[in-house]
């Protein structure tokens, strides 16, 4: 069964995916709402897995609800706090609701979290996770067992175009895609000169790419990442140009920053999407889209 | 020369574990704890300064040569009576002497420091973790470097996301794995091994715990006996 999500990629349109984040505890009402708000305007919703592996509801758990409430999931997957075993159940059990879109991600340390002393996992990474997929897509188990029961996912990964030194990523990038990443989320962009350089080699490869956008919502917001960010650089300008918007209106500034910069991308026809990341601030995405002059 | 790397434990857990064990009876070692300060000669007596200003009698102390070393057994007699006196034997030494000796003896044994990893000195007074026994080396595939121990992760298809200008994610003092594998296979002309995808590692090279015998004490048909 090919999901939406995989139609849409195929389409040739412009893809638009955002992302949800399932809350810390069982109160699943925000979640809610910023399901119902984005299902009909973006072509799939990510649910993080344990962000900056801060526990929480499971990601699994937010992908279903996406499902039921008639949104189209992505299911993250770090391997950080699973081993094959308990990945390859938890990919069985998404199959079985439906849930067939998975974006495969080596995961933040633990050191970063809220369980600082929990055990890193990584029994498999993310080239590993995907090769796993497609595996299972054949019918085995990665014992060589075979399956009862058939799967089938549109499998992707994330790639940093801004990393130092670049080209150890970009053979990491070139590995995901030989393992079958379909789509590939890039970690957040600020500077699209760079970003066109960067797709100028990407674009030789058989995966469709999204451009990842995160909101900015502050300068200190940009400075902090930054600083503390890893393969994220906001340019200077943009930083002045949030520090100098008048006070209340640095969202908006944010949003139309955001929304200027998925123009030109699309308009220049880039890559084939955007991965609108508004981090804690879902019902703006709306609006980013509006800036970004994107019928959702 | 590959070395075990101890730091010593908060003095607040050390005084947790000898709660109600009123005499003492110091072990520190001449070996891998003296090159890194955390066991030898004059942390052994600044303990013993410590722990009989916090009002516990000293029965003795002692620094071994090699406390790893089966010869411990002996370099322990010389000492008998003290040990005898005391209630507890507080061991400055890594986890492999703690356990030599506690084999020894018919006491508790305290350690005193914790036993980080096992280390080569690649700088004046600089020890770093290169290789964690894991029983299925791949260091032919990467250069000489090995990723399993270097990267935190243990990612051996390449670096994660959060490679930062050659340093880990988690800690800007330490080096990116994946940044020196490239550099090395870069260097050789090798990038192709990087390419090469890996397929998931074999976590039971050797099922944990370890244990190894010599080909004369195996058994007829080769096997572990």
């Amino acid at each position: 069964m090919v999901s939406a999500f995989k139609k849409a990629l195929e389409s040739g349109k412009f893809v638009v995916t955002s992302e949800v984040a399932p809350p810390k505890g069982t109160n699943l009402e925000k979640m809610g709402q910023h399901i119902e708000l984005l299902k009909d305007k973006v072509d799939a919703m990510n649910v993080t897995d344990h962000q900056s592996s801060v526990m929480r509801f499971p990601s699994l758990g937010g992908a279903l609800m996406v499902k039921e409430m008639g949104g189209e999931p992505i299911l993250q997957m770090t391997c950080r706090d699973r081993n094959r075993l308990a990945l390859e159940a938890d990919l069985l059990f998404a199959s079985s609701r439906g849930i067939n879109n998975v974006l495969c991600l080596t995961g933040d340390s633990v050191i970063f979290g809220d369980h600082k002393e929990a055990k890193g996992v990584f029994d498999l990474d993310s080239s590993q996770l995907l090769g796993t997929i497609r595996k299972l897509e054949k019918g085995k188990d990665l014992g060589g067992n075979d399956l009862d029961g058939n799967v089938s996912f549109c499998a992707g990964a994330i790639v940093t175009p801004e990393a130092n030194p670049l080209e150890p990523q970009l053979i990491k990038f070139e590995k995901k895609i030989e393992a079958g990443a379909e789509f590939i989320q890039t970690q957040a962009v600020y500077d699209l000169d760079n970003f066109k350089e960067f797709m100028d080699y990407a674009k030789q490869f058989p995966v469709k790419i999204l451009v990842g956008i995160i909101l900015l919502t502050s300068a200190p917001m940009a400075r902090f990442m930054n600083k503390n960010v890893a393969g994220v650089n906001v340019p200077l300008e943009l930083i002045d140009e949030m520090d100098t918007a008048p006070k209340g209106r640095k969202l908006d500034k944010g949003i139309e920053i955001a929304g200027r910069m998925i123009r030109r991308v699309r308009e220049e026809r880039m890559c084939d999407g955007v991965h609108i990341m508004a981090i804690g601030k879902e019902e703006v995405v709306p609006d980013i889209m509006d800036a970004a002059g994107l019928v959702g | 020369m590959i070395r075990s790397i101890t730091q010593q434990k908060p003095e607040e857990e050390v005084d947790r574990l000898l709660d109600g064990l009123g005499r003492v009876f110091i072990i520190g070692c001449g070996t891998c704890v003296t090159l890194t300060h955390t066991g030898g000669e004059t942390e052994v007596k600044a303990m013993k300064e410590s722990l009989t200003e916090k009002g516990k009698l000293v029965t003795g102390d002692m620094v071994l040569p090699v406390a790893c070393d089966n010869l411990t057994k002996e370099a322990l007699n010389e000492y008998g009576e003290q040990i005898d006196q005391s209630d507890v034997l507080l061991i400055m030494t890594c986890a492999f002497g703690v356990q030599t000796i506690a084999s020894q003896l018919k006491k508790m044994v305290v350690p005193a420091l914790d036993t980080l990893f096992i280390g080569k000195e690649t700088a004046f007074g600089e020890f770093n973790e290169i290789c964690t026994q894991c029983g299925t080396c791949i260091l032919g595939e990467t250069g000489g470097i090995c990723p399993v121990t270097t990267c935190h992760k243990g990612l051996v298809n390449g670096p994660c996301g959060g490679t930062n200008n050659g340093k880990c994610e988690i800690d800007d003092e330490k080096d990116c794995a994946w940044t020196l594998i490239y550099n090395r296979l870069k260097e050789l002309g090798r990038l192709d091994a990087m390419k090469k995808f890996q397929k998931p590692r074999n976590h039971q090279g050797e099922p944990s715990p370890g244990k190894w015998k010599s080909v004369s004490l195996r058994s007829s048909d080769g096997q572990k006996v």
